[in-house]
């Protein structure tokens, strides 16, 4: 029974990738080369309706409907540059998923690296801070130290 | 270590919570679907398509021009423009509001039904149904409604629903294009 479940599971799986993958292939290119940049514009830009699926993976009208859109600028000799332009200039920079460095995305950026630096600051004051109460004990004060804790370990018993 | 510093050492994560709390606070209750169109401040793009009412009439942005209007968005399909259709009614009577529609995705007959079924607020509708002009105008789902001035720039966008709280918004930009115009 379970075996059967499992196969059953591995056969809707296998033809639901089958299904992902058809609708990729569907769009018809001159070159074979031509196919393989829609496929790589359609995952690197992002579908301006859903809020985190690429333009490959989304099913929602405006999807589809860029995809078109990539297809006739691929076909008719648009670089990968000038179809990134395109969708930009109508959709703003939420389309790419690789934000470029801006005004508005100045924080996105920053922030890491502002967060290395305040750790960095920290480990430096810490450890500074550590080393001047560490400060070595000279032989005279290591023995006076000793004596004193030898003293409250018999008072202690007492 | 003074006092004083250490004391700083203590509140300063305080300070450091608070303010990421704070940034996350003004993140609650915005909309994230709701985007700065990056179509304002520029003009509509240049088009040229066929009325809703009739496939020999050819419109194109220029008769969108003249004073500052409103384009939206809409199709039979969605329910929010079902919603708004009202309101849209209402403002292009009561305060001569010029209108114009773009049928996105839609067909025709349906689109010519639900016009003449609901009344309609629209100057004339240009009909888009693969949406060509729908990708020109940044649209990522009806309804979307543009304000645009007198020389078709356009001012601001309502994303969704437009009624009495979001036309607040638009119409303050609104009545001072008219105010410039006159």
């Amino acid at each position: 029974m379970r075996r059967f479940l499992v196969s059953v599971c591995f056969c809707i799986t296998t033809a639901m990738c089958a299904l992902a993958q058809a609708d990729i292939t569907s769009y018809e290119f001159a070159e074979p080369e031509m196919a393989q940049r829609f496929v790589g514009l359609t995952t690197v830009l992002r579908c301006p309706k859903c809020q985190n699926q690429n333009l490959s993976d989304s099913d929602s009208i405006i999807a589809k409907d860029l995809r078109t859109q990539i297809q006739t600028l691929i076909n008719s000799g648009n670089t990968d540059q000038q179809i990134t332009d395109f969708m930009v200039q109508r959709y703003g920079d939420f389309i790419l998923y690789d934000p470029p460095f801006n005004k508005s995305t100045l924080v996105l950026w920053l922030t890491p690296v502002g967060m290395i630096f305040i750790g960095l600051f920290a480990l430096w004051f810490f450890s500074r801070k550590s080393q001047s109460q560490s400060a070595m004990l000279t032989t005279d004060e290591q023995q006076k130290l000793h004596q004193l804790l030898a003293n409250n370990q018999l008072r202690d018993r007492d | 270590m003074s006092t004083a510093t250490k004391r700083l050492l203590m509140v300063l994560p305080m300070l450091m919570a608070f303010g990421l709390g704070l940034f996350l606070y003004q993140g609650i209750g915005q909309d994230p679907n709701n985007m700065e169109s990056s179509l304002i401040g520029k003009p509509l793009p240049e088009f040229s398509g066929e009325t809703l009412m009739s496939d020999t009439t050819i419109v194109t942005q220029k008769d969108m021009l003249g004073q500052p209007a409103l384009v939206n968005v809409w199709a039979t399909w969605c329910p929010t423009c079902r919603a708004e259709h009202e309101f849209l009614l209402s403002i292009a009577a009561q305060e001569n509001v010029r209108i114009f529609g773009v049928n996105y995705h839609d067909q025709r007959a349906a689109a010519q039904q639900w016009l003449i079924d609901l009344g309609n607020p629209y100057v004339f509708s240009v009909f888009d149904p693969q949406g060509d002009l729908g990708i020109d105008l940044g649209v990522v789902g009806a309804p979307e409604t543009y304000l645009i001035d007198a020389n078709g720039m356009v001012i601001d966008k309502v994303t969704g629903e437009l009624n009495e709280r979001t036309w607040t918004q638009l119409r303050t930009q609104y009545l001072s294009l008219l105010k410039d115009g006159s």
